[in-house]
């Protein structure tokens, strides 16, 4: 499996990311190496064997619904790059093109 | 320096107090600078603390970890604190709560003098990924102390705190206590709460104490452990008194030799520097065998899918809009995305983002995530079948003792291969605890890793504090 730059864009768009040309070049590059490295998992017959997804036994977690403190919406606020009162502030979405 | 049942000597005998010990380690914060190992110290609180300490002090009624002054990876959430993770994404985040793991020292009359430098979002080996600079090696700047924790085992190392708490995801707390020359503990995945840490890789990150003496770090291990509500993957098992599980003895151990640790990878004097402690537990009862961990060779291409994946998840919610970064002069929302993350986020951040996206991007999920998650629970068999032998396992904790700076940072694939020896306990989700083990010819220090079964943290600790005291 290769890695091509329209990969490598595609992903990045996935991942609201955005890149340089030349950031590109060297993440596909990059991407290349360490993909192929990965490979070597290939190697090993699992098709009997259970993706392990927790190291130690979970068991469902469940409480009563209680009323507790929480934070309040100050609290909640108080890191927002933009706010308006009570609210977060992000550009427009509605009502666009 | 001095291990806390030294301060706690002066303390009794009125020799020094809380305060003046605060004092000392914000001196040394201040003469070391140029390490870059703390991204904010709390001159003022810190003594103001030190001095409601002193006061439960002379009235006998203070908590265990009273004179302990303690520094914390900028990952973890202090109240009224910023929590940086060493991102630009988070320069100016403010905490409104506190990680259970630091309210448990506060509660326990810790000091807490700061917070450490660290790779950006624990990614790194290196602590060069930091945006607000590299973390150098006290003994030699123009290298690296490891990461990425490498501020909190340098604020160890360098008298700038009596221990430090750090995260190890895939040895960050190991590998940079190991090139530092200091003890650093991973315990079992579940023991200490992870609420208040912020997430990486959810199902590895693990908080875990850097300290001058094994017996330092069980002491902070005592008041860090146990369930909490408030992370439902934390652990609801008996915290034992892990400094009384410092036995001094270790007759009858069995411990096992993972021959896959000591192949070609391996420096010789490291190798060597490593038999001449295994020849200490031998002439002291314990048992030596070579034990075989076979799916060795496929532990970082595991972890680097799997760890990669969480991180794509977990980092998703740095958009720009309820808090952290935002880009300025964008016209819409997805624009607001895309450009605070892409100038907010650091390379190696980028690139696990993008990575994990791939891992896990329609058409490759079975090929690489599954997979990965599969080749996981055969590493996991290794080290279940490997306890069946043995009571622990002794390893080099990193292949080289510290590199210079900017030695690996153009080759991701060489930095990710500085973590051969660590990741797979977290991928086994077991402890682990490194700890000095004399050092090469250029005098840097040799680490000595040390794993044990899940929730038995006493037994390793009790080796290290062992290989510690015992002569040669």
């Amino acid at each position: 499996m290769s890695v091509t730059i329209q990969d490598v864009e595609k992903i990045a768009a996935l991942a609201r990311l955005e890149f340089t040309p030349e950031e590109k070049e060297k993440f596909t590059r990059q991407f290349n190496d360490i993909l192929a490295y990965m490979e070597k998992l290939n190697q090993l017959d699992t098709s009997n064997v259970e993706p392990l997804s927790h190291v130690i036994e979970l068991k469902n977690v469940l409480r009563e619904d209680v009323v507790k403190p929480g934070l309040t919406q100050e609290q909640a606020l108080q890191n927002a790059p933009a706010k308006d009162d009570k609210f977060f502030k992000v550009p427009k979405v509605i009502g666009e093109k | 320096m001095k291990t806390f049942d030294a301060i706690r000597a002066d303390l009794s005998a009125g020799t020094t107090t809380c305060e003046q010990l605060t004092g000392d380690y914000l001196r040394a914060i201040d003469a070391g600078k140029s390490l870059n190992a703390f991204l904010s110290v709390f001159p003022e609180k810190a003594l103001q603390r030190a001095r409601e300490v002193d006061k439960k002090l002379r009235v006998g009624k203070a908590e265990p970890l009273a004179g302990m002054v303690v520094a914390v990876k900028d990952v973890l959430a202090l109240q009224g604190e910023r929590v940086t993770c060493g991102s630009k994404i988070l320069e100016n985040f403010v905490s409104p709560y506190s990680a259970t793991s630091i309210q448990r020292l506060l509660d326990a009359d810790a000091v807490i003098v700061g917070k450490t430098n660290m790779d950006e979002f624990a990614m790194g080996s290196s602590t060069e990924n930091s945006a607000f600079g590299r973390v150098k090696l006290p003994q030699d700047e123009s290298r690296i102390p490891g990461g990425s924790s490498g501020g909190s085992a340098v604020a160890v190392k360098a008298g700038m705190a009596t221990t430090a708490l750090g995260t190890d995801t895939g040895g960050s707390i190991r590998q940079p206590a190991a090139l530092t020359g200091v003890v650093g503990m991973k315990p079992t995945y579940g023991r200490v709460s992870r609420y208040g840490l912020v997430a990486f890789a959810s199902s590895f990150d693990q908080i875990g104490p850097f300290a001058l003496c094994a017996k330092d770090a069980a002491q902070v291990l005592n008041v860090i452990s146990g369930h909490d509500e408030k992370d439902s993957t934390s652990a609801d098992v008996p915290v034992p008194d892990f400094v009384k599980a410092l036995k001094k003895n270790v007759k009858g151990l069995r411990v096992g030799l993972p021959k896959e640790y000591y192949g070609d990878a391996l420096t010789a004097e490291i190798r060597n520097a490593m038999e001449k402690k295994v020849d200490v537990l031998r002439s002291n009862g314990a048992v030596i065998q070579e034990v075989s961990l076979p799916h060795t060779e496929y532990t970082i291409a595991t972890y680097y899918i799997l760890a990669t994946a969480e991180a794509s998840s977990n980092l998703a919610r740095y958009d720009g809009a309820r808090y952290g970064f935002r880009a300025d002069g964008v016209r819409d929302l997805a624009e607001m995305y895309t450009k605070s993350r892409s100038q907010g986020f650091g390379a190696e951040v980028k690139r696990r983002i993008m990575l994990g996206t791939y891992v896990l991007s329609s058409g490759y999920y079975d090929a690489y995530y599954r997979k990965g998650q599969k080749v996981r629970r055969l590493i996991q068999e290794d080290f279940l079948n490997a306890f069946k032998k043995v009571d622990c396992l002794i390893t080099p904790t990193s292949p080289t003792t510290a590199f210079r700076a900017g030695e690996r940072t153009d080759d991701p694939l060489q930095m990710y291969l500085s973590d051969i020896y660590t990741t797979s306990a977290n991928l086994a989700g077991i402890p682990g605890i490194s700890i000095p083990c004399g050092s090469d010819k250029q005098g840097l220090p040799i680490g000595l890793q040390i794993l044990g079964k899940h929730f038995d943290e006493a037994t390793i600790l009790n080796v290290a504090d062992f290989l510690e005291n015992a002569k040669e």
